[in-house]
């Protein structure tokens, strides 16, 4: 055995190819959940109806697609721009194990009908605690081996991986306080909020809110950090923006939550500076899209061979477009508009799908044939067939919801001369159903990008060699 | 009462706490953005530090528009929360509430469109069914606050019940109709009846003699042994006779319409479990003239009973008028 050290891969690999099984999983639920809405026969058992599968799609995608991805990334970069291996390997190791349990679990009482009823936090408190224990080794394993660092100073990717999982912790410890339910003297897997009526709903709405900013924006950001700079081979565009939008993007994301919540039971003054503080937040979101793609100033005729780099560019796009439509959504009358419709819906797959889904894809893409020795993946060509059909399958996707849901908006509102209403809500149901076809064919588009990810995976592990030699670099002399 | 205040948290200090953080808040994210844009930059030039061989950054300005677009949006926040609600129980100088909108509007619209209900709202019922412009505004009413449970052609579903057929749970007279639509209807069968001592299959013979009364199929000991047990466990209720009352909303079991089903094991479900089912109340939220239409709409369905007001006779025509809302015809009093 060599004496140097080596960078830690294991458990980098091992995210990385559960990032692309889980995607497939979770994806597929998605495409089976609005071919539930389009066709309701294909709610064939309860287990299996509309219901229990959506909590179950937003769980695999979030947490399992994404949580493995960030993971991934995370311990992959910590390694590399902090120039040592990861602290405490064993507990990285339970990380991975951990997580994979909390999924499975998740798989199996989601459909069972065990749920707390709050969004993208329905796991019941057994799993609840297995998470808080898995999250803190995480911690302790990133901030470890940040601790370990030789180099003087932090690169940025790792604020975000780290405001991330400190803001993470913080959500789902407040959210998911809750009193397990006794029944006959013994201890049950249900239980209810610890807290009640509208200050349950501003809590749930402050998570549900950061879990967008932090899980899938801050801990994303990080990987756009270290990922795009890396495919694109120049430096960030500035380290001054940077620090501002990171400081300003994780201060103001705090405040938002009410926007979920207008004209509905919360107090005026909490909505106007949920509204307000989103509206400020558009900077700060702006702040990283554009140092992400001005990175590539001075290198745009790579974007038009390398498929990778399409895919992160990409990614940044449809980022700075949805973090334009936020705010504007949290403006009251646009609300007054928006709210319960498929546009919201759309609004968080431009999200889900064109930013978080996409900059992961061209990270993992990255990252694969360095973890299994190689120098590419094994066809280029699959990743720019992947890339093209996630793309024409997200736009369909949103389009779709756009129009639906500005359609239904209208409808909702549309009165007759003697002031009722013009649709019953049947009607604008109706009037749904061939957007939400397209929205079926833009998943289908979007999931056959992805198995076609995982035999290019297959081809490229098969290929290769699982790489734990590694060695840890020295970091470079200041200039 | 007054709603701009912070409603639980009754204590002066928590609207100062919200006060004071919101503007330190808002006012701190526009200084920390001025003391980083003072801060030395190189544009073009890279800040010197190298992480894992190849990685940079720039040490570029603040773009200028991101700036202003960051300082406007800083801008607009203070400008609000002077003018609307957002600094605790400062109102905000425009005295804009949420509910204040909502009143506004409604008076708006009452003014607007109250003479229109109005005009019906003098008639009896049953002129105001025969009235083809109320009948529309009726449906209308009827497709937002009612077709939810009773469905979209009133045929009700499983514990919702069907409103165009002729049997009525609570009487179908204008009178009863406008009582149920006013003030709800609450509705309890107790398990296993007045008699809780019934086991299961004293429960499936009270069951078999229930089925009995309407034809359905029935296993005749069982008929035998339930018709025993009938005046103990269900008369208090459905009456010797089974005929129910629909004074108290007790259901007539002589008939074919069954709110649970008339399979056989959502019966005994019924009979073992009992039954809870609730009516809301829309008197208040809708007001009289609007109750009033949706009564006439409703009695105007084609299972509505005389009542103390003479009826207005429906030609047939108008009735078939009524496409997609059912085929029950004539206004005829109960079948039974």
């Amino acid at each position: 055995m060599q004496s140097q050290a080596t960078y830690n891969y294991k458990v980098v690999r091992q995210f990385a190819v559960m990032t692309v099984i889980w995607g497939i999983v979770g994806m597929l639920v998605g495409v089976i959940v609005a071919a539930q809405l389009v066709w309701p026969e294909l709610n064939v058992i309860e287990y299996l109806s509309y219901g229990r599968l959506r909590p179950l799609h937003t769980n695999a995608v979030i947490f399992a697609f994404g949580g493995c991805a960030l993971f991934a990334t995370s311990y992959y970069s910590v390694q590399r721009t902090n120039h040592t291996t990861l602290f405490c390997p064993r507990l990285a190791a339970f990380t991975f194990w951990g997580w994979q349990l909390v999924i499975l679990l998740a798989a199996l009482s989601l459909p069972l009908g065990y749920t707390t009823a709050k969004e993208y936090a329905e796991l019941e408190w057994p799993i609840d605690i297995l998470i808080t224990i898995v999250w803190v080794s995480y911690a302790v394993v990133f901030f470890g081996t940040l601790m370990k660092r030789k180099t003087p100073h932090i690169y940025v990717s790792n604020w975000f991986f780290g405001g991330f999982i400190l803001t993470v912790a913080l959500l789902h410890l407040v959210n998911s306080a809750e009193i397990p339910v006794f029944a006959a003297g013994v201890l049950t897997p249900k239980s209810y909020s610890a807290y009640a009526g509208v200050q349950d709903a501003m809590v749930q709405w402050w998570y549900g809110h950061n879990a967008v900013g932090f899980f899938l924006t801050a801990g994303f950001l990080g990987m756009m950090y270290y990922f795009v700079p890396k495919q694109a081979g120049r430096p960030v565009y500035s380290y001054r923006l940077s620090v501002v939008h990171f400081w300003a993007l994780i201060f103001t994301y705090m405040w938002a939550g009410p926007h979920h919540l207008h004209y509905t039971a919360l107090p005026d003054w909490t909505q106007s500076l949920g509204m307000v503080m989103s509206l400020i937040l558009l900077a700060p979101s702006w702040g990283g899209m554009i140092n992400g793609i001005m990175t590539l100033s001075g290198a745009w005729h790579k974007l038009r061979d390398d498929p990778i780099l399409k895919f992160m560019i990409t990614s940044l796009s449809f980022y700075g477009m949805s973090t334009f439509e936020g705010p504007m959504m949290s403006i009251k009358t646009v609300n007054a508009l928006s709210h319960y419709t498929d546009w919201t819906v759309g609004h968080v797959h431009s999200g889900a799908l064109g930013w978080v889904a996409m900059i992961s894809i061209g990270s993992i893409y990255y990252l694969l044939p360095r973890v299994f020795g190689k120098t590419e993946m094994a066809s280029t060509k699959l990743i720019n067939v992947h890339f093209w059909l996630a793309t024409l399958g997200t736009v369909l996707y949103i389009a779709a919801l756009w129009i639906s849901g500005v359609m239904q908006g209208l409808m909702w509102r549309a009165t007759n001369v003697d002031g009722t209403l013009t649709y019953s809500f049947v009607e604008s149901v109706k009037s749904s159903y061939p957007f939400w076809t397209i929205r079926v064919v833009g998943g289908l588009l979007f999931l056959t990008g992805m198995l076609i990810m995982a035999y290019n995976m297959f081809m490229t592990m098969a290929g290769g060699r699982a790489v734990n030699d590694a060695p840890v670099l020295e970091p470079a002399h200041a200039h | 009462m007054d709603f701009k205040n912070t409603s639980d948290f009754v204590s002066g200090f928590w609207n100062m706490y919200v006060v004071v953080l919101a503007l330190a808040s808002i006012i701190g994210c526009g200084v920390f953005l001025l003391i980083q844009d003072r801060a030395k930059s190189n544009a073009g030039q890279t800040t010197g530090h190298v992480w894992d061989e190849t990685l940079e950054e720039y040490s570029n300005p603040l773009p200028n528009w991101w700036r202003w677009m960051f300082y406007i949006t800083v801008a607009f926040a203070l400008v609000y929360v002077t003018l609307y609600p957002g600094l605790g129980n400062f109102g905000g100088k425009f005295g804009w509430t949420m509910r204040g909108q909502y009143e506004d509007e409604m008076k708006q619209a009452d003014a607007k469109y109250g003479p229109l209900f109005d005009k019906y709202a003098k008639m009896d019922v049953a002129a105001v069914a025969a009235d083809p412009q109320a009948k529309e505004m009726g449906q209308r009413l009827f497709l937002t606050y009612c077709a939810q449970c009773h469905g979209s052609d009133a045929g009700g579903a499983t514990s919702f019940p069907s409103l165009k057929d002729n049997d009525w749970l609570w009487g179908g007279t204008p009178e009863k109709i406008k009582e149920t639509i006013t003030g709800g209807r609450t509705a309890v069968m107790t398990p296993k009846g007045t008699k809780p001592d019934m086991d299961g299959e004293q429960v499936k013979d009270v069951v078999h003699y229930v089925r009995s009364l309407s034809g359905l199929s029935a296993d005749s000991i069982r008929v035998q042994r339930g018709k025993d047990l009938y005046p103990q466990a269900c008369a208090a209720c459905h009456g010797p006779e089974a005929k129910g009352n629909p004074d108290a909303g007790y259901p007539n079991l002589t008939d074919k319409v069954w709110l649970y089903s008339s399979r056989e094991d959502s019966m005994i479900e019924t009979v073992t479990k009992g039954r809870q089912n609730q009516m809301p109340a829309f008197g208040e939220f809708l007001g009289p003239a609007k109750v009033h239409l949706l009564t006439a709409y409703v009695w105007g369905l084609g299972g509505g009973v005389k009542g103390e007001a003479k009826p207005a006779a429906v030609p047939a025509a108008e009735q078939a008028g009524m496409s997609g809302m059912g085929g029950m015809s004539g206004m005829t009093a109960d079948k039974k």
